[in-house]
């Protein structure tokens, strides 16, 4: 036994009398990782919550929470003699006059858009690859959840240094809570400590950024982890991946020095970026006073959507015995949010519903694979960049000199228009590609190879396609569906059979009505059989079924 | 088939299965390895050499240094030699240590057999036998006065959180009714508190933000923005043939109008006047308001007009308001009818 080894044992010795680590780690040392540039997404949000508690906790020892106004009297000549409150003049102070401070102001603040970025773009990956399926639904509404709180917490956190811009868009939010029926009034007068602004809200909000809100996100964001660490993680299809097994390196040593090297990767990025570009310069915007504003106001990037709704809705209000209830404000902030990440949340049962299936799915989907759902998914992607774009309408209005009421039309019209649009265009974009793969699998790849036939005929030579690309396309047998049969309207007593089940089949049709039926072994063995033969013709593309 | 043909096909065949499984030099040859193992070592020494630049540059650089860069034009020193510094500190770190994993460590892919969660059929009716006969034990269903007086306990038990928050705030009341505006309230202008002539303001001119006279004490009593964020105007002339309609009768003073200065919409100060149009756009939403039509919207989100002071002048010759608003200015709220 070399030293190394001895000191190892013994290491793990102290551990495994103590706390029983040795079985735990004797499974789990070598646990397999599979490897694909979209399963980083998750690590880039990982890595940056990380980031924004390191450098959260060192802005703490700084940012004074308070509204009380003092006069500035700091490095930053042009505010010198200008009330403000202390929460702006602390963010001013260590900004310019603690070393390093702007620094990891901005790392948080970068690291901040970059938190909700990756986790929205982590959310995508798992939605387009089908990673919600049984037997994973509830890490999905985790996720869900943790997108959710992700947003509530940057709005938060740029809420607090009470500049000019965050105080805006305190005072839209306020004038969210008042729309709220038969409340409103109250839960604003108690948030706010009395009217508006008042001197309460942000010592108030500081307790929900720096506790309440990063509690609930580490606590969920470790049920998050665990969940993928116990059901392992899934993969995509390749030579040798099947439902039973995982393919990838080992934790130790490949996947601690990939992930743990990314981890540094993505801080060192974040970090120079702060070091090259400003973000959120609030000594530009100046302190908050209620009647003044900017032109040209915009919240950070992920609000920007509920601001574009709130933009773009028109201005119905309904006044019932005295009593007014906001449409345009509860449709676009509240309603139409809820019904979004609901529907978001519930996804992995509307679509069970449509396929009947009940197995458990490790193997990842490619997008072309499920139309149905891809073109959901990019409908839903299309409102939601339409409804963003709205949220920048005055930029666009001035950059290109455009009217913004006819933007605003414009973007309502689209609003309607485009989604569904969106969905035709896309699933039929897969249908094509899932057509070409069931081609490809029968007849095998083109090979740009033209031959004359003796008779004067010329022919495309077809070679067979690697074994990776075989069990990358053969994947399409896992996910494919035919719709549910309805069952017999009336049983065999002539009552009636519930509607429940109706609507499944209903649903089902809707999905897999139009689809592509994946080659049989038998077919892909006759095309093979005829591409060697090299003499046949090409046979026409695969054939299309239709359940109705 | 040609011979021509054929060799060309084995040629793509090959290609594709080379692509499918690729030996790395550093796992052929042993100089590749060492250099590998080289740049990772240097990749680690930068990063040390970041680390101490880091602690150089706050050091020895003063915190009001600025540079001069191309295209992004003048930026702090300090932010940027700090920055760089410890990004390369740690983006080296993370580099050399994906290098060496990539180039170093074993790239055979290893396999793991996934088992089932599920536990099998007869520990599963053993959890519900337990669950029954625990359940049984208790009583729970057995006894419904313990079950129904439990549940009733258990309801009531959040009432008391919910209450301490009661005075998180006083009750709203009517105050997002009433503003500082009295009838003869002197108006002045924002920042200088200065009181306003009617000759002040040219024909097409406006005041983009005035307030009561009475605000400064106010303010300075109470340390809150509370009344200003409610009370703020914005004043415009126009020709009075050119005023089609106001919410009061005569509310204007030799074409001088006075509106809330905050939005129906969502309570943004409302700044952006067009005076061509007499058009008053709000910056947040874009809520656009008819200050020569009664201040009536005219295009986006908000549902209400923009309420009216009407003003005339002093003894003095300063405009001053007639009356207070006539109806609440600002966002819509529940009761206000």
């Amino acid at each position: 036994m070399s030293t190394t080894q001895r000191a190892v044992a013994t290491t793990t010795t102290w551990i495994d009398d103590r706390i029983g680590a040795g079985k735990w780690l004797k499974k789990n040392l070598r646990k397999v990782f599979p490897d694909h540039w979209s399963f980083m997404l998750g690590e880039i949000a990982l890595y940056s919550f990380i980031l924004l508690l390191l450098t959260g906790v060192y802005l703490t020892l700084f940012f004074n929470p308070s509204m009380k106004e003092v006069i500035y009297n700091g490095s930053y000549a042009p505010l010198n003699g200008i009330s403000m409150t202390q929460a702006y003049e602390s963010t001013l102070r260590v900004s310019f006059d603690v070393r390093g401070g702007l620094l990891v102001r901005q790392i948080h603040h970068w690291a901040a858009l970059l938190f909700v970025a990756s986790v929205s773009v982590h959310m995508l990956r798992i939605f387009f690859t089908g990673a919600f399926r049984k037997p994973r639904e509830l890490n999905w509404v985790i996720g869900v959840g943790l997108m959710t709180l992700a947003i509530l917490e940057g709005f938060a956190g740029y809420s607090l240094p009470d500049d000019l811009l965050s105080g805006t868009g305190l005072r839209i939010a306020q004038g969210i809570v008042l729309a709220i029926p038969l409340v409103g009034s109250y839960v604003s007068s108690f948030l706010f400590g009395g009217e508006f602004p008042g001197t309460d809200f942000i010592p108030r909000l500081y307790s929900i950024h720096i506790l309440l809100i990063p509690g609930i996100l580490l606590g969920t964001l470790t049920a998050h982890l665990l969940l993928v660490w116990y059901q392992k993680h899934t993969q995509f299809p390749g030579p040798g991946r099947t439902n039973k097994n995982v393919v990838g390196f080992p934790l130790f040593p490949v996947y601690t020095a990939k992930a743990g090297g990314f981890f540094f990767i993505v801080s060192g990025i974040i970090t120079l970026m702060s070091a090259m570009f400003t973000i959120n310069p609030i000594w530009l915007y100046g302190p908050y006073v209620p009647d003044q504003v900017t032109a040209g106001s915009q919240p950070d990037w992920y609000i920007g959507w509920l601001d574009g709704a709130v933009r773009v809705i028109p201005n119905w209000e309904t006044v019932i015995f005295g009593h007014n209830i906001s449409w345009n404000i509860l449709l676009p902030a509240l309603i139409i949010p809820g019904i979004m990440f609901t529907l978001l949340a519930l996804y992995p049962w509307i679509e069970a519903k449509a396929t009947g299936d009940k197995s458990e799915h490790h193997l990842l989907d490619r997008p072309r694979n499920a139309p149905t759902r891809t073109g959901l998914g990019a409908m839903g992607l299309s409102f939601y960049i339409l409804i963003w774009i709205s949220g920048g309408n005055d930029i666009i209005a001035q950059a290109f000199s455009w009217s913004i009421n006819s933007i605003t039309w414009t973007i309502r019209v689209l609003l309607i228009v485009l989604p569904p649009v969106v969905f035709i265009i896309t699933r039929r974009i897969c249908l094509g590609l899932q057509r070409r793969d069931r081609d490809k699998l029968i007849h095998g790849r083109e090979t740009g190879i033209i031959k004359r036939m003796p008779s004067g005929e010329y022919l495309e030579v077809h070679a067979p396609i690697s074994e990776a690309s075989r069990a990358k396309l053969i994947s399409a047998r896992e996910s494919h569906y035919a719709p549910l049969e309805a069952g017999p309207s009336h049983d065999e007593n002539g009552v009636k059979a519930p509607k429940k089940g109706r609507l499944g089949v209903k649903l089902s049709n809707f999905y897999f009505a139009n689809r592509v039926v994946p080659p049989t072994d038998e077919e892909i063995a006759e095309g093979q059989h005829h591409a060697a033969d090299d003499l046949e013709t090409v046979r026409p593309s695969g054939q299309i079924t239709s359940g109705h | 088939m040609s011979q021509d043909t054929s060799g060309e096909l084995e040629k793509a065949q090959e290609r594709e299965h080379e692509l499918e499984h690729v030996l790395r030099r550093t796992d052929t040859n042993p100089r590749a390895a060492q250099r590998a193992e080289r740049q990772v070592a240097i990749m680690f020494g930068l990063s040390m050499l970041a680390s101490i630049g880091f602690v150089a540059a706050y050091v020895g650089i003063s915190k009001t240094a600025s540079i001069n860069i191309p295209i992004i034009g003048s930026i702090g020193l300090l932010n940027l030699a700090l920055g760089l510094a410890s990004g390369l500190g740690l983006f080296l770190i993370g580099a050399g240590a994906i290098h060496w994993a990539r180039q170093l460590m074993s790239d055979e892919e290893i396999i793991d057999e996934r088992k089932s969660f599920a536990a099998d059929d007869q520990t599963r009716a053993q959890v519900v036998e337990d669950f029954q006969q625990g359940a049984e034990e208790s009583g729970f269903m057995k006894r419904p006065l313990i079950r129904r007086t439990l549940l009733a306990a258990m309801a009531l038990m959040p009432i008391p959180a919910i209450v301490l928050l009661r005075d998180l705030g006083p009750l709203p009341e009517t105050k997002s009714r009433n503003t500082l505006w009295r009838s003869g309230s002197r108006i002045v202008q924002d920042i200088s508190y200065k009181p306003i002539r009617p000759e002040d303001i040219p024909l097409g001119g406006l005041v983009a933000s005035a307030l009561p006279a009475d605000l400064k004490a106010i303010e300075e009593e109470q340390g809150t923005l509370n009344e200003r964020a409610k009370a703020s105007i914005i004043l415009v002339r126009m020709a009075p043939d050119e005023i089609r309609s106001q919410q009061i009768q005569d509310g204007d003073y030799q074409g001088i109008l006075a509106f809330s200065k905050i939005c129906t919409h969502l309570g943004c100060p409302i700044a952006l006047y067009q005076q061509r149009t007499k058009h008053l756009l709000c910056p947040c939403h874009q809520s656009t308001f008819d200050l020569a039509d009664s201040g009536n919207v005219i295009f986006g989100p908000a549902a209400r007009r923009l309420p009216q002071l009407a003003i005339t002048v002093d003894g003095q010759g300063y405009l001053v308001a007639k009356e207070g608003f006539q109806e609440p200015v600002g966002p819509s709220f529940w009761e206000r009818g």
